[in-house]
């Protein structure tokens, strides 16, 4: 992207028309026109609001439920952001208001590439919810609309003959639902390299055969999707490389920095708690301050004298986050494994190159922070061994029961924590977890990660007035309490945060 | 502990005896240089390699890097390593990776690899558990190469998949095409998820849920599954013999399900009978919840546990092919995939067996040979070496390589070939 040119060049109006023919775009030419700065920040804060709706509700939602589609879409519409019923209404020659939906969307894609090409994790995080809000955009467009799109953007892909397909007749039909629910005569299917259709495989709704990948059209949105994402990638990267021109504009700068840091919330790893918690201090509260996944994994390791790796990340991160120094992890992990099958020696030369790593101290020399709920969730499920995981998430409902049974959760209590885990909502089962073990009705914050958890459970249980006066204290519509509840602990965190919540938010209206 | 006749053979403190001898005469540098060399066009594709090598006590050295097959000997010859393993092919030498700027020593390609490990199916076995194998259990692994090599073949058109033996407890697998050494972290993630079936960890009971409709990659691998199901599972490993395995079984059929075959296991004895009641008992109510039951208790007694982790990422390390196992001394030795019903894994030979088969014939004349090619090293050593293995029991397992080798030779020089033949066309 051409940053400095762009605010120079006037813009034809074919050009426009070419740009802005169709709702959706692939986003492959940067904007040339002059964008007012104060233009620039709210197009940014608008679409990153959006991106975290998408975010929040993948996680609370399956992406092509119902709910899903309608939470999204009130949003788009909300946000501005062009939407599938007006582009019906209009032909390309578009009201100014369609057209300022799909400049605005233009834009707005532009500039968050410019804050979150940085670092590996920004373009991972943004290019999955780009993604997301892509394909919600192009399964909900109008057929007719969606094979213009593919025209346009010149997408072709082969088709299989009718030969073919009596050929492996059976195998197509029972390779994915929407093959065996029409008239495989008529239904077009496509065969790429199954390199192109990866979400597809991964989730064996496709047949594979000799490495290509048989997919029906209703699924195209797979392929479309893949070479979005390539784009997309590549994009970033070069974005990455032109950016040092970008950092010297002093307008800019803090803008896209500030964006940058807006996605993930709090990452808790700040370094303030360090040497606040005593190793004997661990077992108590793990029954009292853990998360439940936490209060697992402890009473796992206890009980094994192991945890595999995926367990010693989550949870070693988790009390690195809570406040325990380099030392006092070696010491902690140390004595627990040598409890087992685990000899000093071997711990040394197996395992504390992993926790020094952890810390920071080795390899890459990463500082790395805690996993949140949503890496916890989503990331790295446990297999065969493993403790790690988020129990809601990765228990079998009556193991869950008899666990909650087990640290005395009242039986009414463990129904509505059940109820919320059918319906996925997982955060929202661990939140009420937290009132049932707290004794709250209404816990007042949104939960989303294990440390934010321990947190605002010390906070309880250190002092009840500190808490109360947080939940009095005046809120700006909805913007998350959470946030703002750790701000005074720390005045410069609290600017920082209150900053964030600006474009924070709306993220719990898609978890309610 | 493996089974005493064999674990007598071997004594762990023998080791450092023993490998200098068998990195000097026994291992098969040439064959293992032209694998990873791929044709040696590409040099950096052997020359970027990663090495990294386990010393006495646990001493690990990663980022090693060679130039050539003499310096790779060299070197191994001169640390002779308890363990090597073998990661990505990196932008830069691995050895200089101190010496780039940081972020730009990236791991490029390495071939697609799947770790197979016994003690993941601690919960199904009922024979041994945690690193110990036998026999019995063994089957497991047979089943899994079987799905696996099958579906990378049918399903992902990759050709040249080495199935080698841990040397322990389980298997490897390294698919060798090029498309497959090129994947991208997703893909790779993504073919990994598309061959594992069995998913969940210590508070998951039923670990195999299927879909309705049941994908033909499944399919095919019940088929894989079903030669061996009766025999293995219901007879020799007895899941429904006594009434703590029988309630294991139980627990994944759906709850009415549950409650008639209670009663029908109380008048029927045999295992074999029992399993037939209970594949008429859930398939009976077609289309309805749980059908698929007895098709889920198959996979998940016996269908192949991935270690997802390790296939996911580029640059995961993994066991070199004729490694030697520090704790049973057996060589890490691929296994023909056609021959895999017959493969034992107590008959693969020990560090300690081959270096005294070396010793066996003639011990006379082996001492002159040894005095001549002190006079004129380098090609001998060569010659020699060729013949040395042969006389051991590791020569079979020596072929089954050179025969992955060759094959994959013969497959690039057919590429070349149409390739020069297209640009002829033109």
């Amino acid at each position: 992207m051409e940053f400095s040119r762009k605010k120079h060049k006037k813009v034809t109006g074919d050009y426009q028309a070419e740009l802005y023919g169709h709702c959706l775009q692939f986003y492959s030419q940067p904007p040339l026109e002059n964008i007012p700065l104060s233009e620039f920040e709210t197009f940014a804060i608008e679409r990153l609001k959006l991106l975290k709706t998408v975010e929040n509700l993948g996680v609370s939602y399956v992406k092509t439920s119902d709910l899903y589609i309608k939470k999204l879409d009130s949003e788009i519409k909300t946000l501005n952001f062009p939407y599938r019923s007006e582009m019906e209404e209009k032909k390309p020659q578009t009201g100014p208001s369609e057209y300022e939906k799909r400049r605005k969307d233009h834009i707005s894609h532009f500039i968050l590439r410019l804050a979150y090409c940085q670092t590996e994790d920004l373009r991972r995080w943004f290019i999955q919810q780009e993604m997301d809000l892509f394909r919600h955009r192009f399964n909900v467009l109008h057929p007719k609309y969606k094979n213009d799109f593919l025209r346009h953007n010149n997408l072709k892909y082969e088709k299989l003959s009718d030969e073919d397909k009596r050929r492996l007749g059976s195998k197509l039909i029972n390779s994915n639902s929407a093959i065996s629910s029409t008239k495989i005569e008529e239904l077009e299917i496509y065969k790429v390299p199954f390199q192109d259709a990866l979400d597809l495989v991964r989730a064996r709704k496709v047949f594979l055969q000799e490495g290509f990948a048989f997919i029906p059209h209703q699924e195209i949105v797979t392929i479309v999707l893949n070479d979005f994402r390539t784009r997309l990638s590549k994009a970033l990267a070069l974005t990455a490389r032109s950016l040092p021109v970008l950092q010297s504009d002093e307008r800019l700068q803090p803008l896209l920095s500030h964006l940058s840091h807006a996605y993930v919330g709090q990452d808790y790893s700040i370094q303030k708690n360090i040497g606040k918690v005593s190793l004997e201090q661990i077992d108590s509260m793990s029954t009292s301050s853990f998360p439940l996944c936490m209060r697992h994994l402890h009473r796992a390791l206890r009980e094994q004298h192991h945890l595999r790796h995926g367990g010693r990340m989550q949870y070693g991160l988790f009390l690195k986050g809570i406040g325990l120094t380099l030392e006092q992890a070696l010491q902690f992990w140390r004595a627990e494994f040598i409890k087992g099958k685990v000899d000093a020696d071997k711990f040394d030369k197996a395992y504390a190159y992993s926790i020094r790593h952890m810390f920071g101290k080795e390899g890459k020399r990463t500082d790395y922070t805690p996993y949140s709920c949503m890496k916890v969730i989503l990331s790295n499920p446990p297999s065969q061994g493993d403790y790690h995981g988020c129990p809601f998430r990765h228990s079998d409902p009556e193991l869950l029961k008899q666990k909650l049974q087990s640290y005395k959760i009242p039986s009414t209590g463990i129904n509505q924590v059940l109820d919320l885990v059918k319906g996925m909502h997982y955060q929202l089962a661990c939140q009420k977890y937290f009132e049932l073990t707290h004794g709250l009705d209404d816990c007042g914050f949104s939960l989303s990660h294990p440390n934010q958890y321990f947190v605002e459970s010390q906070k309880l249980l250190g002092s009840g007035r500190e808490v109360k006066k947080e939940v009095e204290a005046p809120q700006k519509g909805q913007s998350t309490p959470a946030l703002k509840a750790a701000g005074p602990r720390d005045s410069t965190a609290s600017s920082q945060t209150d900053e964030a919540s600006a474009v924070e938010d709306p993220g719990s209206s898609g978890k309610e | 502990m493996l089974k005493l006749a064999s674990a007598s053979e071997y004594d762990p403190a023998s080791l450092p005896d023993l490998l200098p001898l068998y990195y000097r005469r026994l291992f098969p540098f040439s064959q293992y240089y032209r694998w990873l060399s791929y044709g040696g066009v590409v040099k950096s594709c052997f020359q970027n390699r990663e090495f990294s090598f386990t010393l006495k006590d646990d001493i690990y050295v990663r980022y090693q890097s060679f130039s050539s097959q003499g310096e790779l000997e060299k070197e191994i010859q001169k640390i002779n390593p308890y363990k090597i393993d073998i990661g990505a092919v990196f932008s830069h030498r691995p050895n200089q990776h101190n010496t780039v700027k940081s972020g730009t020593f990236q791991a490029l390609e390495k071939e697609l690899v799947f770790d197979i490990d016994m003690t993941d199916y601690d919960d199904v076995r009922r024979c041994c558990s945690a690193a110990d194998i036998c026999s019995k259990c063994w089957t497991l692994m047979t089943i899994a190469i079987q799905i696996l090599d099958r579906a990378l073949r049918e399903d992902f058109g990759f050709k040249h998949c080495l199935w080698v033996y841990s040397g322990r407890r389980g298997v490897h697998c390294w698919v060798c095409d090029e498309a497959a050494r090129k994947l991208s972290a997703t893909a790779r993630s993504a073919v990994a998820e598309y061959l594992s079936l069995v998913k969940g960890g210590e508070d998951t009971i039923k670990k195999v849920q299927l879909p309705d409709l049941i994908h033909p990659f499944v399919m095919e691998s019940l088929n894989v599954i079903s030669r061996y199901f009766v025999d293995y599972a219901v007879v020799k490993q007895d899941i429904l013999g006594s009434k703590e395995s029988v309630d294991k079984v139980l627990a994944l059929v759906p709850e009415d399900v549950k409650k008639e075959l209670k009663t029908d296991f109380h008048n029927e004895k045999n295992p074999v009978k029992r399993w037939d009641r209970l594949v008429s008992h859930v398939e009976r109510p077609q289309g309805k919840k749980g059908q698929h039951a007895a098709k889920e208790i198959m996979l998940q007694y016996c269908y192949p546990r991935l270690d997802v982790n390790v296939s996911k990422g580029v640059n995961h390390l993994l066991k070199s092919p004729f490694s030697v196992h520090p704790k049973t001394g057996r060589i890490s030795v691929p296994i023909d995939p056609r021959e895999v019903d017959q493969f034992d894994p107590f008959a693969v030979p020990t560090i300690s067996l081959i270096c005294q088969e070396l010793d066996r014939p003639r011990a006379g004349e082996e001492e002159e040979e040894e005095a001549k090619d002190k006079e004129n090293e380098s090609a001998p050593t060569e010659k020699r070496r060729v013949r040395d293995y042969k006389k051991t029991s590791l020569a079979k397992y020596v072929r089954v390589f050179e025969q992955f080798v060759e094959k994959m030779e013969r497959a690039r020089r057919g590429e070349l070939l149409k390739k020069s033949d297209l640009q002829r066309d033109f």
